[in-house]
């Protein structure tokens, strides 16, 4: 699915991946996470194809899409004529209907991205990866910007849509809870490597007081450098 | 930890003297003149200031004519027909000039922003040239191309392109790098990406600039007909001025001013309609 050796990305001679390896499997939900500036959104940046000053191999499904922290809709564009962006031939705009009908969205299909509000538009953004029926689904942070509120319900969607889809979802974010809710393997990235990566066996769907998540929760967190305050809540 | 000091009691609130401030809705603090008659207001005034100074006899006629006798030479020189055809002479002058220019303007600002090789070869030349003011190369333009059409329109043609250059070139290099990253990422070609999301970009910078060029192109007429011309308003003007009809002269300065007032309107209608999209600040 996604293959990755020996990867290598320095920025001005400052190594951020170092000889990283990394396998996906089709149809698995894998959250990336790390502290901030550890070269989790470079490697995922590489995969989508955007950064190429890199060494090493790297293969990755030709169908791909990606959610960046910022819904990106270009300004000029109604919603539809945004979701359609870069589609190969001339799509209709059912076509865009339908995307966005599945992120609740279709009475916002003509709207101009400037009038919609923060959790909208990051779903127009999901509805833009999801219409390119991708193999490889790339999030970057994509609840970041979201107060906690909508952040669940977009992390609900995500959950619904990856089930009714199938597709290898690579999720980066900072939040273990977020990881844990999500993912079926987690993968902890330090020092421009996959430093640790574990399953998360746990029954979906998944509840942060379960005596499973909580053990896993303190893993991640020591992992990441964090030491865990009992039943410490999310770490947003 | 143990509360230490007791809640306040509020059973009884106590009279202290708070004065209040009504957030008065907007509507009801609508101004009772609407805006399409305050606007004209000072404009009007200042003619009936005017009239009043020429009829008393404060402002000498071969100074200034009076706003009643530049409208009697306005209707003169219509029903003559000298005004439209200077006018249509004009115009056709401008729109050429623009035409010219404007392909030149965008076009060296999309080689010069689209590309690193364009930026290195072209900007360089063109900010260089740009340093030269254009009505100072009337001289040249006359050995060149003789007095006839070509030398005036080549002149608002280059009075035109720099304004456009500029604000094309900083409209392309201005759009957020975030959505030409997220264009790529979408499978976007690489002409793909200027058409639906550079250009676009790009476009609040062609508005601005068109403006600029409006502006310059009715300055380069002026300059342009003071070329030997035999037709268009600065032939009338210059006519007017050997024979001393302030009048005249100022009716052919209204000319100037209601043709550049119509083309801002152009280009307002225009970002009206192109801009719509954009999230600003239109005003309390």
């Amino acid at each position: 699915m996604v293959r990755v050796e020996g990867l290598s990305r320095s920025f001005d001679g400052r190594p951020v991946i170092d000889d990283l390896d990394l396998a996906l499997r089709p149809g698995e939900f894998t959250a990336l996470l790390g502290r901030s500036g550890c070269g989790k959104s470079t490697l995922l940046r590489v995969l989508a194809g955007l950064d190429r000053e890199i060494e090493g191999t790297v293969l990755v499904p030709k169908r791909r899409a990606v959610a960046f922290q910022a819904p990106r809709l270009m300004p000029w564009k109604r919603v539809w004529r945004n979701v359609l962006l870069g589609l190969p031939g001339r799509p209709e705009r059912a076509v865009a209907e339908s995307a966005l009908e599945e992120v609740g969205l279709s009475d916002r299909s003509g709207a101009w991205p400037k009038t919609l509000s923060g959790g909208e538009a990051q779903r127009a953004s999901l509805a833009r990866a999801l219409v390119r029926e991708p193999d490889l689904l790339l999030l970057d942070e994509p609840f970041g910007a979201l107060d906690a509120l909508t952040r669940i319900k977009a992390q609900r969607l995500v959950a619904e849509l990856w089930q009714r889809r199938g597709c290898a979802v690579l999720l980066v974010t900072h939040d273990v809870d977020e990881a844990l809710l999500l993912a079926d393997r987690a993968l902890v990235m330090r020092e421009g490597v996959i430093a640790y990566d574990t399953p998360v066996d746990l029954p979906r769907p998944r509840d942060a007081g379960d005596p499973g998540f909580t053990a896993l929760r303190t893993r991640l967190l020591a992992e990441l450098g964090v030491e865990a305050v009992p039943s410490a809540p999310s770490a947003a | 930890m143990t509360i230490s000091k007791a809640p306040p009691d509020i059973s009884v609130i106590p009279d202290i003297n708070l004065s209040l401030e009504r957030v008065v809705p907007v509507s009801a603090r609508r101004r009772t003149v609407p805006r399409w008659l305050r606007r004209p207001v000072v404009p009007l005034l200042l003619l009936g200031l005017w009239q009043v100074l020429s009829s008393t006899g404060a402002l000498d006629p071969t100074v200034l004519a009076s706003p009643g006798t530049v409208a009697r030479a306005a209707a003169d020189l219509v029903s003559s027909g000298q005004l439209p055809t200077a006018m249509g002479v004009s115009l056709r002058r401008v729109l050429a000039g623009l035409a010219i220019g404007g392909v030149a303007g965008t076009g060296l600002a999309l080689v010069a922003g689209l590309s690193r090789l364009g930026e290195d070869t072209v900007d360089a030349t063109v900010q260089m040239l740009r340093t030269v003011p254009f009505v100072g190369l009337i001289p040249l333009l006359i050995i060149w191309l003789g007095i006839g059409e070509a030398p005036k329109i080549a002149l608002i043609s280059l009075g035109v392109t720099f304004p456009l250059y500029l604000n094309v070139y900083a409209g392309i290099r201005g759009v957020d790098e975030q959505l030409v990253e997220a264009g790529s990422s979408l499978g976007l070609s690489r002409w793909g990406l200027v058409r639906h999301v550079v250009l676009p970009g790009a476009l609040p910078g062609l508005m601005t600039g068109l403006r600029y060029a409006l502006a310059t192109s009715w300055l380069a007429l002026i300059f342009g007909e003071q070329i030997n011309a035999d037709a268009g308003i600065g032939f009338l003007l210059n006519q007017a001025r050997e024979f001393y009809r302030t009048d005249q002269i100022v009716v052919c300065l209204v000319i100037y001013a209601l043709l550049g007032l119509t083309a801002d309107a152009v280009v307002r209608t225009l970002e009206r309609l192109l801009l719509q999209w954009r999230p600003t600040f239109t005003g309390q």
